[in-house]
């Protein structure tokens, strides 16, 4: 299926958020997810599941002012 | 001491991570200052996160608590949601919360910034406001649940240092008990020393630091510009006087005609 992931089309096969960060080699406690602009807590990506179109933001700690 | 939020710090600068030569740099920087308070944000990373992890944990080396932002954002949704994953990945309820209103003068989109406010602090956020200067803004955010306020004294990243200090005044003046940080605008060590001497509560800088020739050195300057303006401050700096005041006694004085 298709996904809108950090605002980039991308075709994946993972089903759930969870699943979806091991596909892409994101790993570490420190990221921040949302779908479809909501939050999704690290602890509720194992069960939120994906649909073809949905809009993913993967965000992680960077410098700021 | 300085207290936000039921917390105490010896400190008086809060720093910005952002636009240093490296992250060594920046470290070293945070501890020449002396600061204890830093500011980080959440952003997009192709690289799994891995840049990410390096940069938290390089800030959680350093032993300082974290401000987030929510840098760049321009609504109050973008904001609130910002916010929401800030909390989640800095595990803090502290947010800087900027909602930007214009892209050339990055100054507050007010009515969002009271709005974006209200919805954090009613979620159980401590809410740290970019604002202005505006007076009945300022009223605003306090209602909305803010207990504390930073305004800006000139542009970000302008260093131009105070542009209104009448304003400035007015703040302190209004809102005795409130802590106020400027936040924004500082170019120098003395304008730094400038608003403390007002009465201000802190200062928040990063480019006047980062940008410096060695922002180290310039970090070093600046803690010590915002302790000597804070100790003049609780020293009771003398008012402008529209004539001169001879300092040395003119009882006394020999005649020679």
């Amino acid at each position: 299926m298709r996904l809108i992931i950090n605002g980039e089309s991308r075709e994946v096969d993972a089903g759930t958020l969870a699943g979806l960060l091991t596909e892409l080699d994101y790993e570490g406690g420190w990221l921040a997810t949302a779908l479809n602009g909501e939050v999704v807590p690290a602890r509720e990506r194992e069960t939120c599941r994906i649909a073809d179109g949905d809009r993913i933001e993967i965000l992680s700690p960077m410098k700021g002012g | 001491m300085l207290e936000l939020y039921g917390q105490q710090f010896s400190s008086r600068l809060l720093l910005g991570t952002a636009l240093y030569p490296s992250p060594a740099v920046m470290a070293d920087a945070v501890r020449a200052a002396k600061t204890e308070i830093v500011t980080v944000s959440l952003r997009r990373e192709s690289a799994g996160g891995k840049t990410g992890g390096q940069f938290w944990s390089l800030i959680q080396s350093l032993g300082v608590r974290v401000l987030p932002n929510t840098a760049g954002c321009h609504s109050v949704k973008e904001a609130v949601t910002t916010a929401q994953m800030a909390r989640e990945v800095f595990a803090t309820n502290w947010i800087k919360l900027e909602v930007i209103g214009n892209h050339d003068t990055l100054q507050p989109d007010v009515f969002g910034l009271v709005e974006a406010a209200r919805i954090l602090s009613e979620d159980g956020f401590e809410v740290f406001p970019y604002t202005t200067d505006d007076l009945v803004v300022a009223e605003r955010l306090l209602e909305a649940g803010c207990r504390l306020l930073m305004p800006w004294c000139a542009p970000i990243g302008s260093a131009r240092g105070p542009q209104n200090v009448d304003a400035l005044r007015s703040l302190r003046g209004h809102f005795p008990e409130v802590p106020l940080i400027v936040d924004a605008g500082i170019g120098r060590p003395s304008h730094a020393a400038a608003v403390m001497e007002l009465g201000y509560d802190a200062v928040l800088l990063n480019t006047a630091v980062a940008r410096a020739g060695d922002p180290v050195a310039m970090a070093g300057a600046f803690g010590q510009a915002i302790a000597a303006g804070r100790e003049a401050f609780r020293a009771g700096p003398l008012e402008p006087r529209d004539m001169a005041v001879p300092s040395t006694p003119i009882i006394g004085m020999a005649a020679f005609s």
